[in-house]
């Protein structure tokens, strides 16, 4: 199956290479994948798109594990950002999350499932209407000592939905850091088991006055137990995030993170300096 | 040398080809589309050319290459080792496929004229275990846990293999071992084989004395010169058994992967690797880093002459990273 995925592929890249030679440009896809004309239609529509290199995607050089694949989305060299969207052209369901980054960072960490090699992509939209995109190359071959487990075990989740981790940290330019987790099992609804897809549509951060900060749009894509990493403009003042999640079920989950209680570390640690 | 694997250019990540590269590769096959047709009937059948290097009378170990598991190198990542004895031939782990073991069994056969009367398995990971095929099972023995492991995980494991590996790994199945080993010695002709189970690389890592030669066959829980893997590592106990190794670590010691040689250097070697990737992740993960920033992180120089140091510190983020986010984080959620 895996053969066929990569062999799949070569037959994309090999049609897009041929396409993309007649129709070089400065808006031509730089990885060259056939559904770029597709990915563009459904996530800009007619809105102008650009390719810079300044929205940065980080993945992996290898998949460790094709269900939790960590991409991190960053687009703060860009300035005023109005939203950030993550996807993945060869996905089954291409859309990741989409970030309107209202009083926050135009970034994101998270992991997502891949099922094949595929583009990923961040496209953030500007003041000026223009979406500005950057890609890279996700090659799905694993590690090999590797045992993804792609059905979950623990089937027994109601116990467990919803729980939430979590820390804070206050950065040096009194933004916050946020990492946290929710369990849930963000299934797609695609297994063949017939499980529905049942996953967390909504996050929304918000400051202690109640004003919003950041909103997620989470999608299928996203793995089980996902964790994110954001960066909001806490007012200084504040003592905690809300975090307010929704799934679609229509259950609510609400989280708060206290803020900053392990201030040094963000502004102290450097590589190598503790122990 | 060993045969290029399947032809499947879209290929790129464990050689380190780039992403261009291998866009350019797609391209220039694309052009001429018939050659591929060509190049599948061409492609020679893939075969193992197994080296043994003779490290004493009768003992001889077939250095696996300080490389990930790809489709060049057919998975024969890790070192494997044969003793002579009077009643028959005695080896330490399997290697990485069918293909694989049934090469072994060659040249096995070729260097002591005797069939392969004991395998023992020192852990449960594919690189190791996947050329018991080759093998009666009744000759196979590992501790309780490496079976039990391979059980759970064996397939999973497969499919991963045929991933990674590709074509090399053909008709190759899962083979429980028959033997059930307990700690203790056995004797093999003339051999005395002391086993004792340690654990840390993984639940269950066979360590293995034999007395006449003095050779201490140490499994994955040593690495020389090349990084460490950890997808089932639990460091305590790593670092437990290396204490336990360390003690008697100026015998000759044949590491999982890694050139044969007195264990002091593997033994430390390993040691500093995992006090330094555990530490880098660490820090990391304290200063609020995702996972891809802790991928970027800087390692110590001397890592640099370490094959694979990136790429499995890379991998070790991305085991570890989970572990201490639902391990350490307190609970945010109202109901908590
Ligand atoms: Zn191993």
């Amino acid at each position: 199956m895996a053969m066929r995925a990569a062999l799949k592929w070569v037959t994309l890249v090999a049609s897009a290479m041929a396409a993309s030679t007649a129709t070089a440009g400065p808006a031509a896809d730089p990885l060259g994948s056939v559904m770029w004309n597709d990915m563009k239609a459904q996530f800009f529509g007619d809105a102008p798109v650009v390719f810079d290199d300044r929205v940065k995607v980080s993945i992996p050089s290898i998949v460790e594990n094709q269900a939790q694949v960590p991409v991190t989305a960053d687009a703060r060299a860009l300035g005023d950002v109005k939203k950030l969207v993550v996807f993945a052209d060869l996905n089954p369901i291409q859309h990741v999350v989409t970030v309107l980054p209202v009083k926050a960072a135009p970034y994101i960490g998270l992991s997502m499932k891949v099922e094949q090699a595929t583009p990923v992509r961040a496209a953030a939209l500007l003041g000026d209407g223009t979406w500005h995109v950057g890609s890279v190359y996700l090659d799905a071959a694993g590690g090999g000592c590797s045992a993804p487990a792609l059905a979950r075990k623990d089937a027994d989740w109601s116990d467990t939905v919803g729980h939430a981790q979590g820390r804070m940290w206050r950065e040096v330019d009194g933004s916050a850091r946020v990492r946290f987790r929710v369990r849930h099992p963000m299934d797609t609804g695609l297994a063949r088991d017939n499980t529905p897809a049942y996953f967390i549509e909504k996050l929304n951060m918000r400051a202690s006055d109640g004003q919003s900060l950041a909103e997620v749009e989470i999608r299928e894509p996203v793995s089980e137990d996902p964790t994110f990493t954001m960066i909001v403009r806490l007012p200084v003042s504040d003592k905690a995030l809300t975090i307010d999640g929704r799934d679609n079920n229509g259950a609510d989950y609400r989280s708060v993170i206290p803020v900053a209680w392990r201030q040094s570390d963000a502004a102290a640690a450097k590589p190598g300096a503790v122990k | 040398m060993k045969r290029v694997g399947h032809p499947e250019p879209a290929r790129d990540g464990d050689d380190g080809i780039t992403r261009r590269a291998a866009l350019a590769r797609v391209a220039g096959i694309a052009t001429l589309p018939m050659l591929l047709g060509v190049f599948d009937a061409d492609a020679a059948p893939l075969a193992y050319e197994l080296k043994p290097e003779r490290i004493g009378d009768g003992v001889w170990v077939v250095r696996g290459a300080q490389e990930a598991i790809d489709r060049k190198n057919g998975g024969a990542i890790a070192n494997i080792t044969i003793f002579d004895t009077s009643d028959g031939a005695v080896i330490v782990d399997t290697g990485p496929s069918k293909r694989y073991g049934l090469a072994l069994d060659a040249i096995v056969r070729q260097l002591t004229g005797k069939p392969v009367v004991r395998a023992y398995l020192t852990h449960f990971h594919p690189d190791h275990v996947f050329g018991n095929q080759a093998f009666a099972a009744d000759a196979i023995a590992a501790p309780k846990g490496v079976v039990d492991g391979l059980a759970d995980l064996g397939e999973a494991f497969a499919s991963a293999m045929y991933h990674a590996a590709g074509d090399w790994m053909r008709g190759t199945e899962v083979v429980a071992p028959g033997r059930t080993l307990e700690d203790g010695t056995e004797q093999i002709g003339q051999r005395r084989f002391r086993a004792q189970t340690l654990a840390g690389h993984t639940a269950s890592d066979l360590v293995l004395f034999e007395e006449t030669s003095g050779l201490l066959v140490a499994g994955d829980l040593v690495f020389l010169d090349r990084a460490p893997t950890t997808p089932h590592a639990d460091l305590a106990r790593w670092r437990h058994s290396l204490d336990a190794l360390g003690a008697i670590s100026d015998r000759a010691l044949v590491p999982g992967h890694g050139p044969v040689e007195s264990g002091a250097r593997g033994v430390g070697q390993t040691r500093d690797w995992l006090a330094v990737m555990e530490e880098t992740i660490r820090n990391a993960f304290e200063r609020g880093l995702s996972q891809n920033e802790a991928i970027a992180e800087p390692l110590p120089e001397w890592t640099g002459r370490i094959a694979l140091a990136r790429y499995e510190y890379e991998r070790s983020v991305m085991h570890f990273y989970p572990k201490l986010e639902a391990g350490s984080w307190p609970r945010i959620d109202r109901a908590g």
